[in-house]
């Protein structure tokens, strides 16, 4: 990465001390740059969500068609790609690993098949657990420990990897018409607020041991003046943190750093986050960073998006999810000339810039949320050449621009912290011990770029690192190479990771719960859970649960 | 002019996008017979497909005349932006579709999404028509921009969906949701419509000649006009005006002729 020449053996799909060189097949990646293959923790790819996406727009797939080749199957792009395509891009980008972050537990089977249906990547999903009903209960009354026997029940029945919670109580005010304010309100029909959820569930993953922490989506998520819900949100899991370990993550930051008390006085909050996440270690974020382009936003916040359908006129989705969550979809286009989408793109990457830790700013777009993820070489630009930045600030709205922080910011991102923010300290984040490195027992799942990072200068050639991160020479999964030059040359299946959690002693549904089911689901208790043998390839994570 | 005369007739679509004065233009008959277009799920030569003649006929504009049936062929002069195609039978669907010039004429039919998205330029259908007349792609909300499209013959559902501007005239009878979407434009309709004509139009005017079963709920009537503007020319009524669609806060307008409709009395009370 830094110029440094060594020499990597791969063997049966790992990164390995030594191979017999006279009967291995070698790749000579003299003069270009090698990283671990491409993570990515926040990124819509499956599900019933994505799908209901894709049926709404007819018109973003009839500009972006692919046919199909001796190897991969024909597909349709732009916002949101149909499944192969979308393992085949990621791919195609030197991407590994993808998580699928917002997954209705109602809705898993659904998400388990199109992520069998996405070739390329290792995958993995995260349920929605913080507007479940028999959570929230548990939550009310302080039962975290046998919460926590609930929710592994919930991720193993799902196949989760993670706690997702999106706009926490809100989403279950949203099924009455109503939302919740902050994390203090109280949430209809429980006695119970979003702190209590937020950190109810932080207990719960510590409890259960699970290799990310609890995954949130703030409430006030797209309002401005959310930044000051963010910190709060942030603030209230402080005393939950052990050592210098991570307790929660803040997904898609960009969306809830807004300053100002409307539209019109929208303002960066980045600097605020900024100072306090430089303060302290208990929080990791992904960026969300909006790219001005035509796409399709879409997540469990029903009332947001909702609001969002009010805002643009657009054509709109929006589904509740009957006792668990809810969800929205509204097509988007970010504009240059607009000052609050310009006033977005600048505080995503305010937040990366100011964020001093690279190990704890990943990333993402949001996909497809503040643009599709085959925009990621354009920001990886602009993290590394104030030029770039310069250059699309030029051309932005005049008012976002004189309020922008980046004019102010000298930081340009190394090669180093790029492979940080996109691979490294995602994997660490996510707790995938095998990914993210290429150090001795690793994955050999590797991106090789067409690009000499001796002799490039990104903030000046930022055009070439941009191509260069579009479509690397190699991409390695499992030690095979599985695209060359922007061109899939094997399809493979991925795997799809989930975390199968002891507890130390056995926990058996209670007859209330099998009762709640027949009353309440569509679906009855039996017929939920979702058997190992429904993934083609389960990647099951072992967790030995403190209860 | 160059004239193409089907070797065969087709029974599987054909992609025709290639047929466009843009694409002929400058190009030797042999170089138009190597042109690509699918038949089906098959790769084929223009030429395979069609015996191509050139027939030079100095200070003319570029013709593309089609001697037979091109009822399978699609996207005929797709964004083409000048000369002229004329069909002697039918024509496919999407024919003229994002078209920005010049002029198609049809002597038959033509399929659906026929002026689909076009900017500019005329489209004369001498037959019927079939859905979707100078719509936008499904999903989009962007219709026909601009140019005439005139059918003499019948039309199907959804004329004009999403139209922003330009002229659509059609002699027959056409049907349901007329002008759905519409933001601007004429929509002139010289027969009778069926139902919900002007469903969630927000501006622009539709003329309705014949018989129109009922109108949406939604719209309201305004007055009485004894004649109607529809590029420049007058047509005579009277109208019933009706306004709407208010569930859109739209300001469309529906021009219903009186005589035809006299199931719509009642609504002069509310005059
Ligand atoms: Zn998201």
């Amino acid at each position: 990465m830094n110029g440094e020449r060594i020499d990597l053996y791969i063997c049966d799909g790992k990164v390995v001390e030594k191979v017999d060189e006279r009967k291995a097949k070698v790749i000579d990646a003299s003069g270009m740059m090698v990283m671990p293959g491409g993570v990515d923790i926040h990124s819509h790819i499956a599900g019933a969500e994505v799908n209901a996406g894709r049926l709404l727009r007819p018109e973003d797939h009839v500009k972006d068609v692919e046919a199909k080749t001796a190897v991969t199957r024909s597909g349709v792009g732009y916002s949101v790609p149909s499944t192969f395509t979308t393992g085949y891009r990621y791919s195609r980008m030197g991407y590994t690993t993808v998580m699928n972050p917002s997954m209705p537990p109602l809705e898993a089977r659904h998400t388990h098949e199109e992520l069998n249906d996405t070739p390329m990547i290792d995958k993995a999903a995260f349920p929605l657990i913080g507007d479940w009903w028999v959570v929230l209960e548990y939550l009310q009354d302080d039962r975290i420990e046998e919460c926590a026997a609930h929710v592994a029940w919930i991720m193993r029945a799902t196949k989760g990897y993670a706690i997702k919670i999106v706009n926490p109580g809100g989403l279950e005010a949203w099924g009455f018409g109503r939302n919740v304010a902050g994390i203090d309100d109280s949430v209809p029909h429980f006695n119970i607020t979003p702190r209590d959820i937020i950190r109810g569930l932080c207990k719960v993953n510590k409890l259960l041991n699970l290799p990310h922490t609890i995954h949130v989506h703030t409430n006030n998520l797209g309002r401005p003046g959310n930044y000051a819900t963010a910190i709060e949100t942030m603030k209230c899991v402080e005393d939950l943190a052990e050592e210098d370990n991570p307790v929660i993550h803040i997904t898609h930051c960009q969306f809830c750093a807004f300053k100002g008390s409307d539209w019109q006085t929208l303002q960066s909050g980045a600097e605020e986050i900024a100072e306090y996440v430089n303060q302290h270690n208990h929080v990791t974020l992904d960026m969300g960073q909006v790219v001005f382009t035509d796409t399709t936003t879409m997540t469990a916040d029903g009332p947001f998006q909702y609001g969002l359908y009010g805002l643009t006129g657009n054509k709109w989705v929006n589904h509740d999810v009957e006792t668990e969550t809810s969800g929205g979809i509204v097509p988007f286009r970010y504009r240059r000339k607009s000052h609050v989408n310009a006033t977005q793109w600048s505080i995503g990457l305010e937040l990366a810039l100011l964020i001093e830790d690279p190990w704890r700013i990943y990333l993402t777009t949001d996909h497809p949320n503040g643009a599709p993820f085959t925009t990621y070489p354009k920001v990886i630009s602009w993290l590394m050449s104030t030029v770039a930045r310069k250059k699309m600030l030029k051309r932005i709205s005049r008012r976002a621009r004189r309020k922008s922080l980046l004019p102010s910011i000298d930081r340009e991102y190394n090669f180093d912290e790029i492979a940080t923010v996109t691979r490294a300290g995602q994997s660490k984040a996510l707790g995938l011990k095998q990914k993210g490195h290429l150090g001795l027992g690793a994955d050999a799942d590797i991106a090789i770029y067409n690009l000499n990072p001796k002799t490039v200068d990104p903030s000046i050639e930022y055009k070439a690192v941009t191509r260069a991160f579009c479509k690397p020479a190699y991409t390695l999964k499992g030690g095979e190479i599985v695209a060359r030059d922007g061109e899939i040359v094997k399809p493979i299946q991925g795997g799809t990771f989930w975390v199968d959690i002891k507890l130390s002693k056995p926990w058996e549904p209670s007859e209330d719960l099998k009762l709640k089911f027949r009353e309440y689901w569509t679906v009855e208790y039996e017929n939920y859970p979702i058997s190992e043998d429904y993934l083609k390839a389960s990647l099951p994570i072992r967790v030995e649960a403190r209860i | 002019m160059i004239i193409l005369t089907p070797k065969r007739s087709f029974t599987v679509p054909v992609g025709g996008e290639c047929i466009s004065p843009d694409t002929f233009a400058a190009k030797s008959t042999s170089e138009m017979a190597n042109l690509p277009v699918w038949e089906g799920n098959k790769k084929r030569a223009l030429g395979h497909l069609f015996r191509i003649e050139l027939k030079t006929a100095p200070s003319e504009s570029l013709t593309i005349r089609i001697r037979g049936d091109a009822g399978r062929i699609r996207r005929i002069g797709a964004k083409m932006s000048s000369g002229r195609i004329v069909i002697e039978g039918n024509a496919g669907m999407h024919l003229g579709e994002e078209m920005n010039g010049g002029a198609i004429t049809v002597v038959g039919n033509a399929g659906s999404w026929a002026g689909s998205r076009m900017k500019k330029g005329t489209i004369e259908i001498k037959g019927d028509a079939g859905h979707y007349i100078g719509a936008a792609y499904r999903g989009s909300n962007k219709g026909m921009n601009g140019g005439a499209i005139t059918i003499y013959g019948n039309a199907g559902n959804e004329v004009g969906c999403f139209m922003r501007k330009g002229l659509i005239k059609i002699h027959g009878d056409v049907g349901q949701f007329t002008g759905i979407h519409m933001k601007n434009g004429t929509i002139y309709i010289g027969g009778d419509s069926e139902v919900r004509a002007g469903a969630q139009m927000l501006g622009g005017k539709i003329v309705v000649l014949g018989r129109i079963p009922s109108i949406l709920p939604t719209f309201t009537i305004d007055d009485i006009k004894s004649r109607v503007k529809i590029d420049g020319e007058k047509v005579e009524g009277p109208f019933y005006r009706f306004l709407g669609d208010l569930a859109e806060n739209g300001n469309g307008k529906l021009f219903i002729s009186q005589k035809q409709n006299t199931h719509l009395t009642p609504c002069e009370r509310f005059l």
